[in-house]
């Protein structure tokens, strides 16, 4: 912790807040008495602010992560939200004890019109070429397969990592993306990733864009390791989820 | 003091607009400046957050002067300016949620803007509520103007757009640097250039003129 | 979310800089970036802040977290680093003179950085576990301090050059940290 002192004659850049040392102090009562009176008017700012707008927001919550669903779930109509737990087993949120444990996966079950599942949504991240692609991506459980993705958050580089929301050709991929899992519902049968552009062989590969094969590599990443951690939790207990 | 003349308000007002411009002129704030200029909506939405911190904390700083110890100011400033950012935190995510995700940590970040410290430090503590507002009001104002400056070049340039709404043909290809964090160092750069040769210029002209 | 701690480190250094890729703490990266040996002193100061205001912030957010309070998280922020800030100060007065001398005046300054305030935010919002939030900070406070050297280096150069009066100042300063900012692109995707 000790540098040398040689640092004493230093050029002071910026102007530093004057010290006033020589005023005098003032007295101790009035300070806590200055502070308490702003602490509690800030803080009745604040709670206004927060009730104030909870609704709106909360609304706002709401129609995002329905309009998120519906893009990957064309024919949904209805959402509800749940959580897989670490263990196993599938449970609402917000229903009963509200604590969601750690290691739990959120998702989303979505129901058409007339109340039955049309698909299931959730989101999943991958490491991208700026920064962490965030997805969401939708599944049926008839086919076992992806149906739709759409990105929730990324910071690639426009005009080149941007085209996973606007390639036709990359897109198709998702319209029956192999999601099988094996006998035992242990795991996914076969590993999802992203392959060189134009060698796509399997129903479970990702053709990747031409140019862009870091930011695609991470949308097979996501796919997979959610699916992965959600699908085998989830599947034995697809009943529950028939009827909304 | 209600009854202030309206030259001199207007005075007090064009002192951040024009001659004080915090982006352009004191190059104060600049963490927002170059971060959410990436469109013009985000710059114009980033100045109007700011410029309602601005003139609310102020306000409440000037009513407080007289009962503020100088040895807490700086905490109750603080704590002030962290209140109102709060608010506008919740009203943005109240107005959209788009907007929101697209400023990000920016927002909470208004609280670290030396604009705002310095208006309450500098002005609002020695000034009545009136004045201390409308010259608060004044730096958002310039505060704005000069983040949509930015943020109106860095679209045009960038996705070829304005607001949103494309301005060329199928045929223009953006120039995508403008967009990325390099190009906002470049266009404010480019202004910053552009403002000390026209305050160069204009001396020299005055001069001309009265000899 | 489960980026190894290296992924982190890497990241907040090079791909996704602070300075230059993500447009925090421009303030002191601007104002104190003129001379080499105030440079690397602040750089390190404000590490050190950024670590402490980091453990704090990780510390308060459970406590917040565990009452549902998360509407006063921003203004519990930043009062525990202004507070964080000043214990820094009076300690290493107390303790280590030599250092406090050295680094003593840029403390207050680093209260109104938003690298620091912003290391705080982006850790809750990514949700980092303990592990991940401290290199977090540590990387983002290294490659702080390296933009900072860096750009003192390349401006004490440029005082010997011939530079047209119009682009002297602050413009200059901003087309080489877009020029910086530029090659630190080269960086991304390497923590992948």
């Amino acid at each position: 912790m000790n540098e040398p002192s040689s640092t004493e004659k230093k050029l002071i850049p910026i102007s530093v807040v004057a010290l006033d040392i020589a005023l005098p102090e003032s007295p101790t009562g009035a300070m806590i008495r200055t502070l308490g009176l702003v602490s509690a008017i800030c803080g009745l700012i604040i709670v206004g602010a927060y009730q104030g707008t909870y609704d709106a927001v909360a609304a706002n919550k709401r129609i995002a992560a329905e309009r998120a669903v519906f893009r990957v779930l064309p024919k949904a109509k209805t959402i509800a939200e749940f959580f897989a737990q670490p263990g196993g087993g599938i449970a609402k949120v917000g229903a009963g004890d509200t604590a969601i444990p750690p290691g739990a996966v959120k998702f989303f079950a979505a129901y058409d019109d007339a109340g039955k599942l049309a698909g299931i949504a959730a989101e999943g991240v991958g490491k991208g070429y700026a920064d962490n692609v965030r997805i969401m991506f939708g599944y049926q459980p008839d086919c076992q397969c992806v149906v739709g993705i759409g990105v929730v958050a990324m910071r690639e580089t426009p005009g080149i990592g941007d085209k996973i929301i606007t390639d036709k050709d990359f897109l198709a991929n998702f319209t029956a993306l192999d999601l099988r899992l094996k006998a035992d519902l242990s795991m996914l049968a076969n590993e999802v990733k992203a392959v060189k552009h134009g060698s796509k062989t399997a129903a479970w590969q990702i053709d990747a864009i031409a140019g862009a094969t870091i930011t695609s590599r991470a949308v097979g990443k996501a796919i997979n390791d959610s699916a992965q951690a959600l699908l085998p939790r989830l599947l034995p207990h697809l009943e529950k989820l028939k009827t909304s | 003091m209600s009854t202030a003349d309206t030259p001199q308000t207007w005075d007090e007002f064009m002192e951040g607009v024009w001659r004080q411009n915090p982006v352009f002129v004191m190059v104060l704030g600049m963490c927002p400046t170059l971060a959410v200029t990436v469109s013009a909506i985000n710059a114009i939405s980033m100045g109007l957050a700011t410029l309602f911190v601005l003139v609310c904390s102020c306000g409440l700083v000037s009513l407080m002067r007289r009962f503020t110890p100088k040895e807490v100011r700086i905490a109750v400033y603080i704590v002030i300016i962290a209140t109102f950012v709060t608010a506008v935190d919740y009203a943005i995510q109240a107005i959209s949620l788009a907007l929101y995700e697209a400023l990000g940590a920016f927002i909470q970040l208004i609280v670290v803007n030396c604009i705002i410290l310095g208006r309450a430090e500098a002005h609002a503590a020695k000034n009545a509520p009136m004045p201390a507002m409308i010259n608060a009001a004044g730096m958002g104002v310039g505060f704005t103007i000069g983040l949509l400056a930015l943020g109106v070049v860095r679209e045009i340039l960038g996705a070829g757009t304005l607001f949103g709404v494309a301005l060329f043909g199928a045929g223009f290809q953006p120039w995508v640097i403008m967009v990325l964090p390099p190009g906002g160092f470049f266009v404010l750069g480019a202004w910053l250039l552009l403002f000390s040769w026209w305050a160069r210029r204009r001396p020299l002209k005055e001069a001309a003129q009265n000899v | 979310m489960s980026e190894s701690a290296f992924q982190i480190f890497v990241n907040a250094l090079l791909a996704n800089n602070f300075v230059l890729a993500m447009f925090l703490g421009l303030c002191p990266f601007l104002g104190v970036s003129g001379k080499l040996d105030t440079a690397f002193p602040m750089g390190v100061a404000t590490t050190f802040v950024m670590l402490v205001a980091s453990l704090c912030a990780y510390g308060l957010n459970l406590l917040l977290t565990a009452f549902h309070l998360e509407f006063l998280r921003l203004i519990s922020y930043i009062v525990i680093i202004a507070s964080a800030v000043q214990l820094v100060e009076m300690v290493l007065k107390k303790y280590s003179p030599a250092l406090f001398r050295a680094l003593g005046i840029y403390l207050p300054l680093i209260t109104t950085n938003c690298a620091v305030l912003g290391v705080a935010l982006f850790q809750t919002a990514r949700e980092y576990d303990f592990v991940q939030s401290v290199t977090f900070s540590i990387g983002g406070g290294a490659g702080f301090t390296l933009a900072l050297v860096l750009m003192a280096s390349v401006r004490e150069r440029l005082t010997l050059s011939n530079v047209p009066d119009l682009a002297q100042g602050t413009a200059l300063s901003l087309m080489l940290a877009g020029i910086l900012s530029l090659s630190f692109m080269g960086f991304a995707g390497l923590g992948g």
